[in-house]
């Protein structure tokens, strides 16, 4: 294997010495410099980021164990784009007294753990995938338990662990069995030789619940709420979206390839899942008061609704989840950006405390009414077109029941979607949230997410772009 | 990318300035909103004519038909394989002309409302709703398919619902804002089902498909699927009921009189020159698929003009508030237009009709935007809509005056002004084709020169009213748009429009038919000359002739009454034998089954919360039955 083949892995390289370099520094500064990683961290992402958009031909290295093609390349640039608003969103609160001592440290397992999130996409047999994925979830753990001396990050750091831990096990049943009756851990010989016989349906059932306890589908989602609640804001938009979207990456590829003989069973079985995880996701959603709990529970429904792209089994399918995927990215960082700013300024996290927030902070008022429009899919911003693509390929699939099921949960989803907008737009406040600035990095971040709505809703070429690379069953 | 990429800017300028004016409204002091808005118009302006010059001139092959060119294109939705919805900019003669006259008159009226408009509360904002307008209206000439026209046509309904309620503390102009807003949606439903039906025949929104002779549209004519018309002529009905609500056709013509309460800029460049054309420009736009496609739907368009051409113009007789004489002008002059398409055959000299009408649609809005600006002028004057209140204004308002006397004779016929050419082509069109409609229109324009004058009289001749203050001549910034349009108004009939703007984009030579223009001349001159009679000096003659013909009088200055039947239809019959039935249902049994799930949501959630119990093991229990669950069932079951 030559040097230039190991080029193909660019971007986990790339982070790797974005890590080491960053250790190294944080080596060489005493307290009162700390703060100086904050430029530094942002702007090297940011060159990962931009070196990203390079084209690159396609490779399989490591006898197919690593593999990486245009498809492997968007989502890793998606991605790319949502951690690096996710940084900018985390200055302000990094720069908090209780924080700073700490930064190095933040960026350090941030950038790790997307290490691991880059090999599960990249990944071309299961050891790889579950390689990755642990790299991608044990960092994530110390970061929810990031602000360690606060009980409930502790508590949501070792919660975390401890069900990431049940779900690898079974995860990794799942792969042993797959190995035992197909004798291949490699995806493309395992497609042949996957057929619809007992053990290899147990394996199949044993790995998708790995993977749905990563994107949090009923009933594996119990831990969600109670980690997302503990953890520091930022790392529960990482988790709730970067997280999230990498583990249905990884999900609809491998559906679509290694498990393709077993669509007429698994078929049903994401149609059991999709139904109840939108609606109990809902039913949740719908009491929370906490805004960082109502957007856990809210984002556990639309996970549910991803499943409907993977239904579809056909190229539309895949698009329609990538670009859902994208276009989720800009909607929920532009809502946890405002929950976090505010946050930041004024420990403020309940839905009460929004009330009036239009008379005192229209700028932020107006990006959360966005991302909430576009979480609830109402035209023409960017979420709207996102889960009609969803549901058009799932009907194209004859799933009519389904989707009529996911219009509903829409429209439960848009109550308290719009519950959010009334209390900043309608409600009166004796004491509402007073006007303050924001960082110019926080501003960016929100820009950038607010950006994101309404580009990707006027400008199609992004869904013809997707749908170019995207495959189907 | 083609040379005419530029053209993007075109309705662009316009929407970044409607951004940016509407969103730093309370910083803008002064009037440096408006100054904005003019100069990014003026800019608009120049890039429209350097485009017309360049279609028709420079790029144009002599001898050769004038195609059309796809400026621009972006696929915006992905409906079917087939069916997108795309925005782009459509450059062809009639998009051209219609750039010129909407930039032009919109220029115009940007520039006279930085003196009509002054010291006027929310001044920027007003100016953000004329950029927001002027966006729409260049987006809807431009359009490249029916879709796409269909969205700015109803953003231009929103800005006509603004500006017509800019005075929205005064209540009248906020319900006349509302009626012009439902009246014309109304309509667009049926433009909208049309649509439905015309893609769904067809398979494409794409004007460049929809109007080829050989295309699916016009090849897909034949048959009948309802009441003995086929599903194409249903289509283009459907279409022109869109068409005929924005451009104040009867029986949806009852918003255009009301919408008169906006400023009078407004009216001038909404109500006048350019969105109430837009129906005449929709047909037009259509015009092979009618001429070829649906004949009778042709027909259709040609009564309904002729009918509302003469209505009108009955109306317009009596009334004494002097916007609404003009708005009922406008609305008869759409008639000629919509007669004279619907005259009209497809191709060469058969084309008199379409020539016709977009000539007199560019006149039209010269002359029309040129009396509303006057009776702007007049207004800021004298504080007041009603020629009871005026008299004798022509030795204070020198300027208006004579612009206004211009417009009167444009809009009478009178040669060699330019409303004579275009109207003479009109009488051409129609008395080739059918007798009775020439003979109404030719009655028509005798009505027209009649009240004009009428109108005219009544402002500027007889004695002093009284004023507050001695009437004074508007500010330069007015006048100067004034005399702009008044030299437009003389000189546009010069223009070569069969050479320019045809149906097949192939010209052909037309001469004045004098067989036709000495009686139109004749009977404009025999209006004015009966109006001189009796308004020129005050006395008694007018009075005597309402009293004498006291029925008709009364039935036209009630406007026919049309407005009681509208509100006798809806408030008697929809509303307390549809609404109330349909209101009662929705309360008791919608909103109860409604209530009834939600309550049960409720419930369910409340119940459900055991779940999320804060302990890690029964987190991992969930977890581990779930799995069982999923294997029993996949498994053992299925």
């Amino acid at each position: 294997m030559s040097l230039i083949e190991i080029l193909a892995m660019r971007n986990e390289l790339l982070l790797t010495i974005m890590a080491m370099i960053l250790l190294i520094i944080d080596l060489n500064l005493n307290h009162a410099q700390k703060e100086r990683m904050i430029p530094i961290s942002i702007g090297l992402f940011l060159v990962v980021t931009l070196i990203g958009f390079i084209p690159q031909p396609d490779q399989t290295i490591f006898g197919g164990m690593y593999h990486t093609n245009g498809l492997v390349q968007l989502m890793k640039n998606i991605l790319n784009i949502g951690v690096l608003i996710i940084l900018f969103q985390s200055v302000s609160w990094l720069r908090s007294p209780a924080n700073s001592t700490k930064i190095s440290e933040y960026f350090f397992l941030l950038v790790t753990t997307l290490i691991g999130m880059n090999f599960m996409i990249s990944s071309g047999d299961f050891l790889m995938l579950y390689l990755g994925l642990e790299l991608a979830t044990i960092p994530v753990a110390a970061l929810a338990a990031f602000t360690h001396f606060n009980t409930k990050s502790s508590e949501a750091g070792i919660k975390l662990l401890l069900s990431s831990a049940l779900s690898s096990g079974i995860l990794l049943y799942g792969i042993s069995m797959i190995y035992g009756s197909t004798g291949s851990i490699y995806f493309d010989t395992i497609g042949a030789a996957y057929v619809n016989v007992p053990l290899q349906v147990l394996a199949f059932i044993f790995f998708f619940t790995g993977m749905a306890f990563k994107i949090s589908l009923v009933p594996f989602h119990l831990w969600t709420a109670d980690v997302y609640e503990g953890a520091p804001i930022n790392i529960t938009s990482y988790l709730s979206v970067i997280s999230k979207g990498a583990a249905a990456f990884i999900l609809v590829i491998v559906m679509f390839t290694v498990f393709k003989e077993l669509a007429p069973v698994y078929k049903n079985m994401i149609y059991l899942v999709a139904v109840l995880t939108m609606t109990i996701g809902n039913l949740f959603a719908m009491r929370q008061k906490n805004m960082k709990r109502f957007l856990a529970f809210s984002s556990i429904a639309q996970a549910g609704f991803i499943l409907l792209g993977i239904l579809g089994t056909n190229k539309m399918g895949m698009t329609s989840v990538v670009y859902f995927v994208l276009v989720y990215i800009f909607s929920n960082l532009g809502a946890f950006g405002v929950v976090a700013a505010i946050a930041a300024k004024t420990g403020k996290e309940s839905m009460d405390d929004y009330d009036g927030l239009y008379l005192t902070n229209p700028k932020l008022s107006l990006l959360m009414m966005l991302s909430m429009f576009s979480l609830a899919g109402i035209p023409p911003v960017a979420g709207f077109f996102g889960k009609m693509f969803l549901f058009t390929s799932a009907a194209s699939g004859g799933y009519y029941w389904l989707v009529f099921i996911a219009v509903l949960n829409a429209t439960i989803s848009l109550y308290y979607y719009l519950l959010v907008v009334k209390a900043m737009f309608i409600n009166k406040s004796d004491h509402p949230i007073a006007t303050f600035q924001s960082d110019g990095y926080t501003k960016i971040g929100l820009m950038l997410c607010a950006l994101g709505i309404f580009v990707l809703g006027f400008w199609s070429q992004v869904y013809e772009f997707i749908n170019n690379l995207s495959f189907g069953i | 990318m083609n040379s005419y990429a530029y053209t993007l800017l075109i309705p662009l300028i316009p929407f970044f300035v409607f951004l940016f004016v509407g969103m730093a409204e309370d910083k803008l002091k002064g009037k440096l909103g408006g100054l904005i808005g003019t100069v990014g118009l003026g800019i608009a302006t120049f890039l429209s004519y350097y485009t017309a010059f360049k279609y028709f001139i420079t790029d144009h092959v002599h001898g050769t038909a004038y195609t059309s060119v796809k400026a621009f294109e972006i696929t915006w939705l992905h409906l079917t394989e087939k069916l997108t919805i795309n925005l782009g900019i459509l450059i062809d003669p009639i998009s051209v002309m219609m750039l010129i006259v909407v930039s032009t008159v919109s220029f115009m009226v940007h520039i006279y409302s930085l003196g009509y408009m002054e010291g006027e509360r929310g001044f920027a904002r007003f100016y953000s709703f004329l950029s927001l307008f002027s966006f729409s209206m260049l987006g809807l000439v431009l359009a490249t398919n029916l879709f796409q026209m269909y969205i700015f046509w109803e953003l231009v309904g929103v800005s006509s619902f603004l500006l017509i309620g800019y005075y929205y503390e005064k209540p009248s102009a906020f319900s006349a804002a509302k009626k012009a807003f439902i009246v014309t949606r109304f309509a667009d439903l049926g433009f909208l089902i049309g649509i439905l039906i015309l893609s769904f025949t067809t398979g494409t929104f794409d004007f460049q498909t929809l109007v080829d002779p050989n295309g699916p549209a016009i090849s897909s004519a034949g048959g009948a699927a309802f009441m003995g018309l086929s599903l194409l002529t249903w289509a283009l009905i459907l279409i022109f009921v869109g068409g005929a609500g924005k451009s104040a056709m009867f029986p949806l013509h009852i918003w255009l009189p009301d919408a008169m309460e906006g400023p009078t800029p407004v009216s001038a460049l909404i109500h006048a020159a350019t969105m109430v054309v837009a129906g005449v420009y929709l047909v037009a736009r259509l015009f092979p698929v009618y001429a070829l496609g649906g004949p009778v739907a042709l027909e259709v368009v040609a009564w309904v003009g002729a009918f509302t051409s003469l209505f009108a113009a009955v109306i317009a007789l009596t009334q004494t508030d002097i916007k609404r004489v003009l708005a009922f002008s406008t609305m008869s002059q759409i008639g000629y237009m919509m007669l004279s398409l619907g005259v009209s055959g497809y191709g060469g000299e058969e084309g008199l009709g379409f020539m016709a009408s977009n000539f007199h649609l560019f006149t039209h809005a010269m002359f029309k935007a040129l009396l509303f600006l006057g009776a702007g002028a007049v207004i800021h004057a004298v504080h007041s809509n009603d020629m009871s209140e005026m008299g004798g204004l022509r030795k204070y308002l020198p300027i208006t005056h004579m612009t206004f006397l211009i417009a009167c004779l444009t809009i009478a016929g009178i040669p060699p002004f330019s409303g004579f050419f275009s109207k003479d082509e009109i009488l051409v069109a129609a008395f080739h084709s059918n007798k009775i409609l020439f003979g109404i229109e030719y009655l028509v324009a005798g009505l027209t020169a009649f009240y004009m004058f009428r109108l005219y009289y009544s402002i500027f001749w007889g004695h002093d009213r009284h004023y507050h203050h001695t009437p004074h001549e508007a500010p330069l910034v007015m006048t100067i748009p004034l005399m702009i349009l008044a030299f437009g108004s003389i000189f546009s009939g010069l223009l070569p429009f069969h050479h320019l703007v045809t149906s097949d984009g192939l010209g052909f030579d037309s001469h004045i038919d004098w067989m036709i223009a000495a009686p139109s001349i004749l009977i404009g001159v025999v209006g004015i000359a009966v109006a001189t009679l009796m308004y020129k000096t005050e006395n008694s003659r007018p009075a005597a002739v309402a009293k004498t013909f006291s029925h008709l009088y009364r039935w036209s200055y009630r406007k026919f009454y049309i407005d009681e039947v509208y509100l006798f239809v809806t408030k008697k019959i929809i509303f307390n034998y549809i609404s109330r039935p349909v209101a009662w249902f929705d309360r008791h049994i919608v909103d109860g089954t409604m209530n009834g799930i939600a309550n049960l949501v409720v419930f369910c959630s409340f119940n459900i919360k055991g779940l999320q119990s804060g302990r890690v093991q029964q987190y991992g229990f969930v977890f581990v039955s779930g799995v069982v669950a999923l294997v029993l069932i996949f498994v053992y079951l299925l």
